[in-house]
């Protein structure tokens, strides 16, 4: 059977599937079992300086097959108190990566040092989360911020850093490119696309937050064109994110360039062993195409076409 | 999932459904709450789901404890229980006389209601269990089913366990996506959204967060 070992970011990966930030993560116990379901590694939920209560309710509005709309607000216990679930998670062996979210590299920075005391074995920037004022694609939209942050991370801690780029933005590659160059070891992409859901009877948005992010099956397609256009733009790795549902689409997702694969929709739409399926599909599509490894499909699709 | 417009989306199971109507329970507890008990006739209302699962109603003689609004998750699932020609007793229990709901629906339906105020306003005075644990001893049942303040239903298990009678219960956590998605209502490695809201009490025993705390909607824990 195909290798599916990776190394990505200088981090050793039992698998290339990992658990997207903000699915399950809240608690060290479900992070836990993402873990034992299968997944390679599990990112923690974006987990910012204080506690956050998130949005109210709708924060979710779901089709299924297609897509899914969300707006949680980035809920989260606040670094203080969450470091326990990590705890919880690392003593059952997960390889944890931790997602922060601030609002200016100063509190990026002093996050990620909090962070690195965990235990965890990378950093996850949240510059990318569509729907919270001050945070995310607010700052994650400006390439110098971008560079800014990175820097001020990197520069504050030894782990390896991954900043998660907007697809909300003129030119994605141009923020991963601005990520590499304030010393990122790898950039994810694509946090969800800015939307919006209307409920004809009421007359009204569906969720609280009125706009949201829509991940699932239908950002696909633009996640792979991020991925292609980073492809051609930087030289570290990338972790393709953004509607897999199957071991072909993780695959289109290597073949555009990523190292690695972030899943998370699919949890809500299969469940937890979604883990397990996609990979055993991955496996199988790579040895009928005659890949020993699945580090060895990262970027065939440019090699293809020159 | 029950969507009031304007104020707040909230997990709710339904307390009525008979017929073509179906029904809900809300008591006033907080700001969202108390604003949708003066929502006025006409009103709409934007429902998600039915999610999660139920309870089994195959056995034959079920006692039911309810605490509190715990009766309107339970009331259905009794009346269900005995259209399928089971035999229920219900051991109702509240803070004091006019906080005990659906008494008189209990009673109507046909099952055999024991009654506990912690103030002894009406029936026992003192905690549910008391009534539960004389009920246990002098009846035979099949199946126990709980809904209430956690510390009671871990109570309630723990007799059961120990005359030797499947105990199931309706447990509650903060909820936002409903989908097994969020994380918001996770206990232990479970996410009550689709995983329950009903489990076997013996998955629930084994988890020290039953009964000792839950989670807050940034995720937080809070002691009960």
């Amino acid at each position: 059977m195909p290798e599916l070992p990776v190394r990505c970011a200088g981090i050793a990966l039992r698998n290339p599937l990992l658990l997207a930030s903000g699915i399950w993560g809240e608690s060290g116990e479900s992070l836990a079992r993402a873990w034992t379901a299968g997944a390679g590694a599990v990112i923690t939920k974006s987990i910012g300086s204080l506690p956050r209560p998130g949005y109210p309710n709708p924060t979710i509005e779901s089709y299924e097959r297609w897509g899914m709309l969300n707006a949680m607000g980035l809920p989260n216990p606040g670094i203080g108190e969450y470091p326990r679930e990590i705890a919880v998670a690392l003593g059952a062996g997960a390889t944890v990566i931790g997602s922060i979210f601030g609002g200016d590299a100063e509190e990026f920075a002093s996050l990620a040092v909090a962070m690195a005391k965990t235990g965890v074995c990378a950093i996850e920037l949240n510059l990318s989360c569509p729907h919270a004022q001050g945070y995310g694609s607010e700052i994650g939209s400006d390439p110098a911020q971008v560079e800014e942050v990175v820097r001020a991370v990197t520069d504050a801690v030894p782990l390896p850093v991954i900043a998660k780029i907007t697809p909300n933005a003129a030119d994605p590659a141009g923020l991963a490119a601005a990520a590499e160059r304030g010393g990122a070891a790898a950039v994810s992409a694509i946090n969800t696309l800015r939307a919006l859901a209307i409920d004809v009877e009421l007359r009204r948005p569906i969720l609280a937050h009125r706009l949201g992010g829509l991940s699932g099956p239908a950002i696909k397609p633009i996640g792979l064109a991020c991925v292609w256009q980073i492809r051609e733009r930087v030289r570290i790795p990338i972790i393709g994110v953004g509607g897999i549902a199957s071991g072909q689409d993780v695959l289109e997702y290597l073949m555009a360039g990523a190292s690695a694969v972030e899943i998370g929709t699919q949890v809500a739409f299969e469940g937890i062993g979604a883990f397990g399926r996609i990979g055993r599909e991955l496996s199988e599509l790579l040895e009928r195409l005659g890949f020993a490894r699945a580090s060895d499909a990262t970027g065939a699709a440019h090699f293809a076409t020159g | 999932m029950v969507w009031f417009p304007g104020e707040d989306e909230l997990p709710m199971s339904l307390s009525y459904t008979d017929g073509s109507s179906k029904g809900i329970t809300v008591k006033a507890m907080g700001e969202t709450s108390r604003n949708v008990q003066r929502i006025e006739t006409g009103a709409r209302l934007g429902i998600r789901g039915p999610y999660g699962n139920r309870f089994d109603l195959s056995p034959r003689r079920i006692l039911i404890v309810a605490g509190g609004s715990g009766a309107a998750v339970l009331a259905p699932g009794a009346e269900r229980a005995i259209e399928g020609g089971a035999e229920v007793t219900v051991a109702l229990g509240a803070t004091t006389e006019t906080e005990l709901l659906f008494r008189e629906r209990f009673a109507t339906m046909g099952a055999e209601v024991e009654i506990a105020t912690d103030d002894g306003s009406a029936g026992t005075r003192g905690y549910v269990t008391v009534a539960v644990e004389q009920l246990l001893a002098t009846h035979t049942f099949d199946a126990v089913w709980s809904c209430g303040p956690e510390i009671m239903m871990r109570k309630v298990a723990l007799l059961a366990r120990a005359r030797g009678v499947a105990s199931y219960g309706s447990v509650e956590r903060q909820m936002k996506c409903a989908l097994g998605m969020c994380d918001a209502c996770a206990l232990g490695p479970f996410h009550v959204c689709v995983e329950g809201p009903v489990f076997p009490m013996e998955k629930l025993l084994e988890l020290p967060e039953f009964g000792a705390f839950k989670r807050d909607s940034a995720g937080r824990r809070v002691r009960f």
